[in-house]
């Protein structure tokens, strides 16, 4: 019995454990570093249907505990995507989940119709959520109709799971999810990051090129947390959980707020290795508790 | 031997604040007792920290991560300036010691803000001529090292080496010093080994499009002419 294995529809993992997109690019620098198919599944950057540089720098500032990012949703494009990042990982025994991004309802569409048929494309994820990009991206995700209608409209063209990525940039987070549920997603996939700031003292200006940008790490786990507490008592579909998960324990406790995976993602800025450090010391984090499967413990802290 | 102008990613502390790690250059390497020495300025809450770790205790390093400088860019005989602004100063340290090894004539212009901020002038001096610019003129020429460069008449050479400030290298690409130029550029990181995707610079024959290097692995070296400084 493999007891970190989790099932979610269109995903079968060995473990609960992915990198979180926009976190490991398409895994080419990881695999560098350790082998990529140890990897529950990977959900890799964000496309969208033409390649983007992104936003000026600086993109990044840091924050006590986390940090704000201002990317722009940077990435080669669906056809660079398609024909040399999705292929090259394919070499690896892992499940890939596809983050789709786009300006307007269409391009999302096409993008997403697109990567669900890549062979080892297992799932979409849908980013309604990005909050660094002019058009597009949190637009989608702050009003429960609209996501719901691009939900509906992907659903119609996708012939994978569609997971969507749910901005805690919301009044009412319980609302949104229950929204695309409703229009027929078949796993939530939460949090994004904060919107934040920060202000140089010197220059008296915002640090990041962009103003704001998305605060990520340890600092936003309690929102993540709380919110996946809330939303899983609410929806029938499973969660992807994520919000500043550095260690396995912090894996434990978004399992027991709701989550049925995880995805870690600032964590690999500060260490490299840390999903595969992760998948190896939750077994013994499951003996302390006296669990067997962790999947037993998905919703236990409220259950 | 280590490509002079590569860096570590250092975790300055055990917890998450602050969270990322720090790009510090190498400033120079002795591998025969396997150690290597950097030089920064603790001037920001990591660099603080950083600075009081004590002899003995354990440091998270990355590295060394990037690609440095280009040693052979310059053929033994040749003339090499090398130009360092203020915490840009210490890789080349190291450059210039694998540069006289090998027969190359070095001149090093450097600055600083100002004498107190000063380091490694005697150590530079060893090895060439060493020239000295400071902001506030207690030491050396007062401005900035292409003061130093209008002064001293240095209007061309066979290959120049520089890290600093931006608007140092593009002072720099503008004075057309040599037609071989490397620069070593700074710019806030995330990852470190170019995943992340922050720290990213345009190319000079595609600054509209979508077209990029990352400092953190491409760099932070490039030659001159090559992205958008």
């Amino acid at each position: 019995m493999n007891r970190l294995q989790v099932e979610l529809p269109g995903l079968r993992m060995k473990n609960p454990i992915m990198p979180a997109s926009g976190c490991f690019g398409f895994g080419r620098e990881y695999a560098e570093l350790y082998n990529l198919s140890l990897l529950g599944a990977i959900a890799v950057k964000a496309t969208t249907p033409e390649a983007r540089f992104g936003n000026p720098v600086p993109r990044v500032a840091e924050t006590p505990g986390g940090m704000l990012n201002a990317i722009g949703l940077q990435n080669p494009g669906l056809t660079d995507v398609l024909a040399k990042e999705l292929p090259w990982l394919a070499q690896y025994d892992v499940p890939v989940v596809a983050n789709i991004a786009g300006a307007e309802a269409e391009e999302y569409v096409r993008v997403a119709e697109a990567l669900s048929k890549a062979p080892n494309v297992q799932a979409l994820e849908l980013n309604i959520s990005c909050p660094n990009v002019k058009k597009g991206g949190i637009a989608f995700g702050t009003v429960p109709a609209v996501a719901a209608e691009l939900t509906r409209q992907v659903k119609q063209v996708s012939n994978k799971s569609v997971y969507v990525k749910l901005s805690p940039n919301v009044t009412d987070i319980v609302e949104m999810a229950l929204a695309v549920e409703e229009a027929g997603a078949d796993g939530l996939s939460m949090i994004n990051t904060l919107l934040g700031m920060r202000i140089d003292l010197k220059t008296r200006r915002p640090v990041l090129a962009n103003g704001a940008g998305g605060l990520s790490g340890p600092a936003i786990k309690p929102v993540a947390i709380r919110m996946i507490y809330q939303v899983s008592q609410a929806v029938k579909i499973p969660i992807i959980g994520m919000g500043g998960i550095m260690d396995a324990e912090d894996v434990i406790e978004f399992f027991l707020a709701g989550a049925s995976a995880v995805a870690v993602g600032t964590a690999n800025f500060v260490d490299p290795f840390v999903c595969r450090t992760i998948i190896e010391e939750l077994p013994e984090q499951l003996d302390k508790m006296g669990v067997s499967r962790i999947g037993d413990l998905t919703g236990a802290g409220w259950r | 031997m280590l490509e002079p102008g590569r860096f570590v990613h250092v975790k300055v502390s055990g917890g998450v604040d602050p969270l990322l790690r720090r790009p510090i250059s190498i400033c120079d390497v002795d591998k025969t007792l396997g150690r290597f020495k950097i030089v920064y300025r603790a001037e920001g809450k990591g660099t603080q920290l950083l600075s009081e770790r004590r002899p003995g205790e354990q440091v998270d390093v990355l590295g060394p991560l990037g690609s440095g400088f280009p040693v052979d860019a310059a053929a033994p005989g040749e003339t090499a300036v090398l130009i360092g602004g203020g915490i840009g100063v210490p890789p080349l340290y190291c450059l210039s010691r694998q540069l006289t090894s090998r027969g190359v004539q070095v001149v090093h212009v450097l600055g600083f803000a100002s004498a107190k901020d000063m380091f490694y002038r005697e150590r530079f001096e060893a090895l060439g001529p060493t020239h000295i610019a400071t902001v506030d003129g207690s030491r050396g020429l007062q401005g900035y090292v292409t003061d130093v460069l209008r002064a001293e008449g240095m209007t061309t050479c066979d290959v120049y080496y520089a890290c600093g400030p931006a608007a140092m290298l593009r002072a720099l690409e503008a004075s057309r010093l040599g037609s071989r130029g490397y620069v070593s550029l700074e710019e806030r990181m995330g990852c470190g080994i170019g995943a992340c995707l922050a720290c990213v610079c345009r190319l000079q024959n595609d600054s509209e499009g979508a077209a990029y290097r990352k400092v953190c692995t491409d760099g932070p070296v490039f030659p001159v002419g090559e992205v958008v400084l």
